[in-house]
């Protein structure tokens, strides 16, 4: 049962917004949208609509600050005052603090920080409008970010929050889910290796239930993995497909 | 032991490229059996090496390359440049200027001042240094005039074209001094500012379509038509 | 944050100054000429009311929201309006996180008085138990991408989202307690407001500077102008100095080209339309 009266799976299974237990929102990827950035990408997923943006590598100041043999790598996340119905003060909260640690120990893993030495890698999260899942959607979009701004990696990072809704193992929580649920598992992974790169929870589960959640996460973190390849190539597929059908009115 | 995609194909982090028997090149990592790609680019192989062609990432430093960079700060005996790389640069007066240099009587601003922009060379670069650059090869030095364009730097090989043809064609058609920087920054310096402008939409037209075949003539085509257009506005002198 | 990390090379400098000198920019425009302008209003579901807009490369999304509580002590029958403005990491190498600077606080307020000034809100109209409990309208900035003259930007920005807020409707009761229903209405609008910014490079005054041409830029001069036609709100910024010549031109140059910025607000509500 859910903690208030709201009703979160209905008679039909189905969820407050009309989607089937392990179906993701609508998911929207951009890469490239910001001028000055090395690296941005843009992620639209239910409700939520996050930036993420990188700069570097790039020179440390203070310069004792900086590691001899590798890259740091710092990570920014912030949700806009008006990102949330309450308006949220600018100022950082400490949920935001911890999220930015978690964020950049997600992606940390994926980053060949040992080819930058002395440097400092930034990534800068800016939620415009919160839905749920914010985290993981910041994970999926900085990743992004990182690939655009060129920085080598492993593998890119994915991620997707998964729960437990009126008894159901439910995918990608919305704000009322995650809120009004019994457990709330985000979730990060590096798909193609395998690798967990974030994973919390919140609520309880039984050992049964823990193992299908994240069976359901790691199908939905694939889906979404498929989508950030393509964003990543789309740019440069749809330019060659110009030139090919020799379509080349820009100059 | 098969490669696991096409020759030229856009690979992103994370795809697998081959498994078994070859060796990871430039932005390929093994990891077990493997090759992965590290970088967004183009795949490419050259014997049993595969490697990516990369289609982002700031300018990365090499012994050797040309590049044009911007004074931003001095100290007693050397110059800071922004290369526009992850490192500033430096360029010590010794590796700048053929006599000797004074410290007491002469004055470092005297050669090269904040904002100037320079032509210069890196002669070392590695882990514990950042790079360091010299200006004492012939053609090297300020650059006076003329304006500065910026290209990504991982389209500065197709700029420049096999054995220089793609630049030395813009030169030619443009009759503009073009001078070309690794690190992605480009010094033009045309009479006639209509034949920059053909400059300018080369570089735009190189920088975008670089992944893709047939671009030399479409840049013959480009410049032919824009000269077209200036004549027929009757705007141009040879 | 200020400009100090970034110096402008000298061929770019002279080409911006000759360019100028000779009536046209680097990037083609003329001297009195914005960049290409996008508004989109609604972007954000959850705020009241609120808009993005790109000015060239610049970009700036603000968001609207609405509150309740007690009114300032010497205006008890009035709503307050609040304009805050942060410089978003992601906009610029030079942005670092951390709290309004300098800059961001002087966007905020510059701004804040236009708006004010032209009495765009009708703050009146936001009372709802005099003396007690009033709307607050909270209007927030994050630029979030910089190329240069975030001032009008975010003028922009803020008078389109205010121009399609929508506000919670509230029923009194008994007691004195305020019940927030489901149903909404349009923020009660007056008046809108433009912002021009001017950059003097050289002894010329350019309109809309670019991130290059802010670097370089001597001073800076934004008017703001209402509707009506009326000079509301003025700003001298930069190091540097303005001639009296300087101010007469850019101020009558504004009057002129304010009447097409004004044609780029969304339908929203005025006082000349019902709604």
């Amino acid at each position: 049962m859910s903690k208030s009266q709201v009703k979160l799976i209905d008679e039909n299974g189905l969820r407050v917004d009309g989607r089937k237990s392990d179906e993701l929102r609508e998911i929207k990827l951009e890469v490239g949208i910001l001028a000055n950035a090395d690296g941005s990408a843009f992620i639209r997923q239910g409700k939520n609509k996050i930036i993420a943006a990188v700069y570097g590598p790039r020179e440390l100041h203070p310069k004792h600050m900086a590691l001899p043999d590798r890259a740091i790598l710092r990570c920014t996340y912030r949700m806009a005052s008006f990102s949330v119905q309450e308006r949220k003060s600018p100022a950082p909260s400490r949920r935001e603090i911890e999220l930015s640690k978690i964020i950049r120990e997600a992606l940390e893993p994926a980053i060949f920080l040992e080819f930058f030495p002395r440097s400092v890698i930034d990534v800068y999260i800016q939620v415009l409008e919160a839905d749920g899942g914010t985290r993981c959607a910041s994970v999926t979009a900085a990743s992004l970010a990182l690939a655009d701004a060129g920085i080598p990696m492993r593998d890119l990072v994915a991620g997707c929050a998964v729960g437990k809704a009126d008894g159901v193992i439910i995918v990608d929580l919305c704000d009322i889910e995650d809120k009004e649920g019994e457990a709330d598992i985000p979730m990060a992974m590096m798909p193609q290796l395998r690798r967990f790169t974030l994973l919390q929870m919140d609520g309880n589960l039984t050992k049964e239930e823990f193992n299908k959640a994240i069976e359901l996460g790691v199908n939905a973190i694939m889906k979404i993995y498929n989508l950030q390849k393509q964003a990543l190539r789309e740019k440069y597929l749809k330019i060659r497909e110009e030139v090919l059908s020799g379509n080349n009115n820009r100059r | 032991m098969p490669l696991l995609v096409e020759r030229k194909a856009i690979v992103v982090p994370g795809d697998v490229l081959a498994e078994g028997n070859f060796k990871p090149g430039d932005y390929v990592v093994r990891i077990g059996n493997k090759l992965f790609a590290t970088q967004i680019g183009l795949v490419e192989v050259k014997g049993n090496t595969v490697f990516v062609v990369p289609l982002r990432g700031k300018y990365i430093p090499r012994v050797g390359d040309l590049v044009i960079g911007t004074i931003v700060d001095y100290s007693l005996t050397s110059w800071k440049v922004d290369i526009n790389s992850a490192y500033l640069a430096t360029l010590p007066v010794d590796l700048a200027i053929n006599k000797k240099f004074d410290i007491i009587k002469d004055e470092l601003t005297r050669y090269f001042d904040i904002g100037d922009v320079i032509h210069a060379k890196i002669v070392a670069f590695s882990r514990v240094e950042m790079p360091i650059l010299s200006t004492k090869d012939r053609g090297l030095g300020k650059l006076h005039g003329g304006m500065l364009y910026y290209i990504h730097p991982t389209r500065i090989p197709r700029l420049i074209g096999r054995k220089g043809s793609m630049i030395n064609l813009i030169k030619k058609e443009t009759g503009c001094k073009i001078k070309i920087g690794q690190n992605g920054v480009i010094w033009v310096s045309c009479i006639n500012p209509e034949y920059e402008m053909i400059v300018v939409k080369c570089i735009r037209k190189i920088e975008r379509e670089a992944h893709t075949e047939g671009l030399t003539d479409r840049i013959k085509m480009l410049i032919t038509e824009e000269k077209n257009k200036l004549s027929q506005r009757g705007a141009t002198d040879e | 944050m200020s400009y100090m990390g970034f110096i402008p090379t000298q061929i770019e400098k002279t080409k911006i100054f000759q360019a100028v000198a000779s009536g046209t920019r680097i990037d083609g425009r003329k001297l009195n000429e914005f960049r290409k302008i996008k508004i989109l209003t609604d972007y954000i579901g959850k705020a009241e009311g609120s808009a993005y807009v790109e000015l060239g490369d610049t970009k700036v999304v603000v968001g609207v929201k609405i509150s309740i509580g007690p009114p300032f002590p010497d205006t008890p029958d009035e709503g307050l309006f609040v304009v805050n403005a942060e410089f978003v990491p992601t906009a610029s190498p030079f942005f670092e996180p951390g709290p309004p600077d300098e800059n961001s606080i002087e966007l905020a307020r510059v701004v804040d008085r236009g708006i004010r000034h032209a009495n765009v809100i009708d703050t009146k109209k936001l009372c709802i138990i005099p003396g007690e409990k009033v709307y607050t309208v909270f209007a927030d900035i994050y630029v979030i991408d910089h190329a240069g003259n975030l001032f009008d930007a975010s003028t922009l920005a803020v008078v389109s989202a205010l121009l399609t807020t929508k506000i919670p409707k509230v029923e009194v009761k008994e007691g004195g307690s305020v019940e927030i229903l489901e149903e909404k209405f349009p923020l009660p609008v007056n008046n809108k407001v433009v912002s021009l910014t001017w950059a003097k490079i050289g002894n010329i005054l350019v309109l809309d500077p670019n991130f290059e041409e802010e670097n370089i830029m001597d001073a800076r001069f934004t008017v703001s102008i209402d509707e009506n036609g009326y000079i509301v709100s003025i700003q001298k910024g930069n190091p540097g100095y303005l001639t009296l010549d300087d101010i007469r031109y850019s101020i009558e140059e504004s009057l002129k080209i304010s009447k097409e910025l004004f044609k780029l607000f969304p339908g929203g509500h005025s006082n000349d339309k019902e709604d």
